[in-house]
């Protein structure tokens, strides 16, 4: 297909430094539309630092990012004026936080926060608003009853399938996700990572996803980072990384997981 | 009544008032953009109307005529203070009547009586940023007014319908000035919004805690923000007024006894006495 042929996403050489410390360092990586892209490594790799250049959310002490919008043309992500940015940010990505309460507002309902996006791009009629917020809470398994409700009385999966749907609701080409899974429980976990997977497949939707847990990498990603001290050590499809990792520290962290 | 001798004319120095100026005019120059003034010390405390006096000291002239209403009343206690603050202050006149009056200062109401091009309208505002209980950092709110990024305003809005059946925000209904910026119209009433909408004088809003000025210049644009299918609806009354009848006027719910009888009268008293008084036919021709 050609338009695999220019990446969504292509990042080179992305280093950022925290005064003298390190944050990550010579980062350079590609994402295609379609994709799911794992970033796996332990606490203090660097995996959140990398997710928050890619997101634009951190400027990088050094390196460049690039970004194919939706009219095909290539852009430089940082050179990107502030207005652009954010239009990019509210409708061809979103991001999904580990913790629900950073990328909801708490005070508002379930509707006003999966419609907060289309009133951002100009959308004024409450009544076709509210219809796109209830159609959306009906793809993430969340009952039309709870609109109105806050998202203070949701339970934890809830909360996250909420967060995706607030983030699904202007058709995004790009998700980032930190820890989506994290702090829920098995079977929670399990019908969220499902509904991830069939969201990027219906949607053709690309993701990034930054989790320590290998089970939920194996389930999502076509295609893993592994991490370590900020660097990327290994690079490579899924299965080939996780049942035939090359490097020590890979293969440390695969034979630590904890088999049930 | 003549200045008191111990204080300059209207209370501030004139540096000072030079300063405000200043920020009024650059006010004047970006309709409903939030211009930072360095707010002065006055003698009454904050939230009576600090940032309104800081403008009104700052623009009066000995010709001048000042009326000060709260709540649309000239004899309530505050509007009574700053309008003796100004007497003893300066020895301008002040008056009750919006015909007559060049400077009106007010807390919440524009009064019902259209204004004219020769007055000047000085609201004291208590919160002038809209954005603020949507969005708690100062920082955001600046970066969202420059970027024009008012979705937000619009999340609060649908919440009023999703939780009441209607846009039920009453007062400090946030507009849109000039097709630019959203803008807070202090805690007016909505049923006040539309004078905003190419008003003839001009509009001058002061807040003194968060030292902020902002300004509608004469025959601004100022739209009521809502949404196509529950469109700005301004308040109505179910009967008229129960001293002069008038039914286009802003009613307040007064309670006159224990037993819990009430009786909504217009809130702007100067609209209402006049009333009654054509009503009562011209002096000295009753019967």
């Amino acid at each position: 297909m050609r338009t695999r042929e220019i990446p969504l996403l292509s990042a080179e050489g992305l280093t950022k430094f925290y005064g003298d410390r390190l944050g990550c360092s010579g980062v350079s990586l590609d994402v295609y539309a379609g994709e799911v892209l794992g970033v796996v490594g332990e606490s203090g790799s660097g995996k959140s630092t990398l997710l928050s250049l890619l997101s634009t959310q951190l400027r990088p002490t050094h390196g460049c990012l690039q970004y194919c919008m939706r009219d095909g043309v290539v852009r430089d992500l940082f050179a990107l004026g502030e207005a652009d940015r954010r239009f990019l940010l509210r409708t061809d990505w979103g991001f999904v936080h580990q913790d629900p309460r950073l990328g909801l507002r708490m005070g508002v309902s379930a509707g006003g926060n999966v419609g907060e996006r289309l009133m951002a791009v100009g959308w004024r009629n409450y009544g076709r608003i509210r219809a796109e917020a209830v159609d959306w809470l009906a793809r993430v398994e969340i009952e039309s009853e709870r609109v109105d409700d806050l998202p203070t009385t949701y339970s934890g999966g809830m909360r996250q399938r909420l967060q995706i749907a607030k983030n699904m609701v202007t058709a995004p080409r790009l998700l980032f996700m930190d820890e989506p899974t994290g702090g829920l429980d098995v079977s929670v976990q399990a019908r969220l990572l499902d509904l991830i997977r069939g969201l990027a497949a219906d949607h053709g939707l690309a993701v990034v996803i930054v989790t320590h847990d290998l089970a939920v990498a194996r389930l999502l990603s076509h295609r893993l980072i592994v991490m370590r001290h900020g660097r990327v050590i290994e690079t490579g499809l899924t299965d080939q990384v996780l049942d035939d990792p090359r490097e020590p520290y890979t293969q440390l962290l695969v034979s630590a997981n904890l088999r049930g | 009544m003549t200045a008191c001798a111990s204080y300059n004319f209207a209370y501030l120095d004139e540096q000072s008032k030079r300063t405000i100026r200043r920020a009024i005019l650059k006010a004047i120059a970006i309709p409903g953009y939030q211009v930072p003034f360095p707010s002065r010390e006055m003698p009454m405390p904050y939230g009576w109307g600090t940032g309104g006096v800081q403008v009104t000291a700052s623009i009066l002239g000995p010709d001048d005529i000042l009326k000060v209403i709260d709540q649309g009343a000239d004899d309530t206690t505050n509007a009574v203070s700053i309008r003796q603050f100004f007497a003893r202050t300066t020895g301008i006149r002040t008056t009750t009547s919006t015909q007559k009056a060049t400077i009106i200062q007010t807390r919440h109401r524009i009064p019902e009586a259209p204004l004219a091009e020769r007055q000047i309208i000085v609201y004291q505002v208590p919160i002038p940023e809209p954005l603020r209980f949507l969005e708690p950092r100062e920082s955001e709110t600046r970066q969202m007014h420059a970027l024009e990024d008012y979705g937000l305003m619009h999340v609060k809005l649908y919440e009023d319908i999703a939780r009441h059946g209607h846009i039920a925000t009453a007062y400090a209904y946030p507009v849109m000035v000039e097709a630019r910026y959203v803008m807070d119209p202090s805690p007016t009433p909505k049923f006040d919004n539309p004078k905003m909408h190419l008003s003839p004088a001009l509009q001058l809003f002061g807040a003194g805690r968060e030292q902020r000025i902002y300004a509608l210049p004469p025959y601004t644009r100022v739209v009521s923000l809502d949404f196509e299918d529950h469109p700005f609806a301004r308040t109505r009354f179910d009967a008229p007024c129960a001293l002069c009848g008038a039914l286009d006027a802003y009613l307040d719910e007064v309670v006159v006894d224990d037993a819990g009888g009430r009786m909504f009268v217009c809130s702007d008293t100067d609209y209402c006495a006049g009333r009654r008084a054509r009503a009562a036919g011209p002096p000295g021709a009753a019967t």
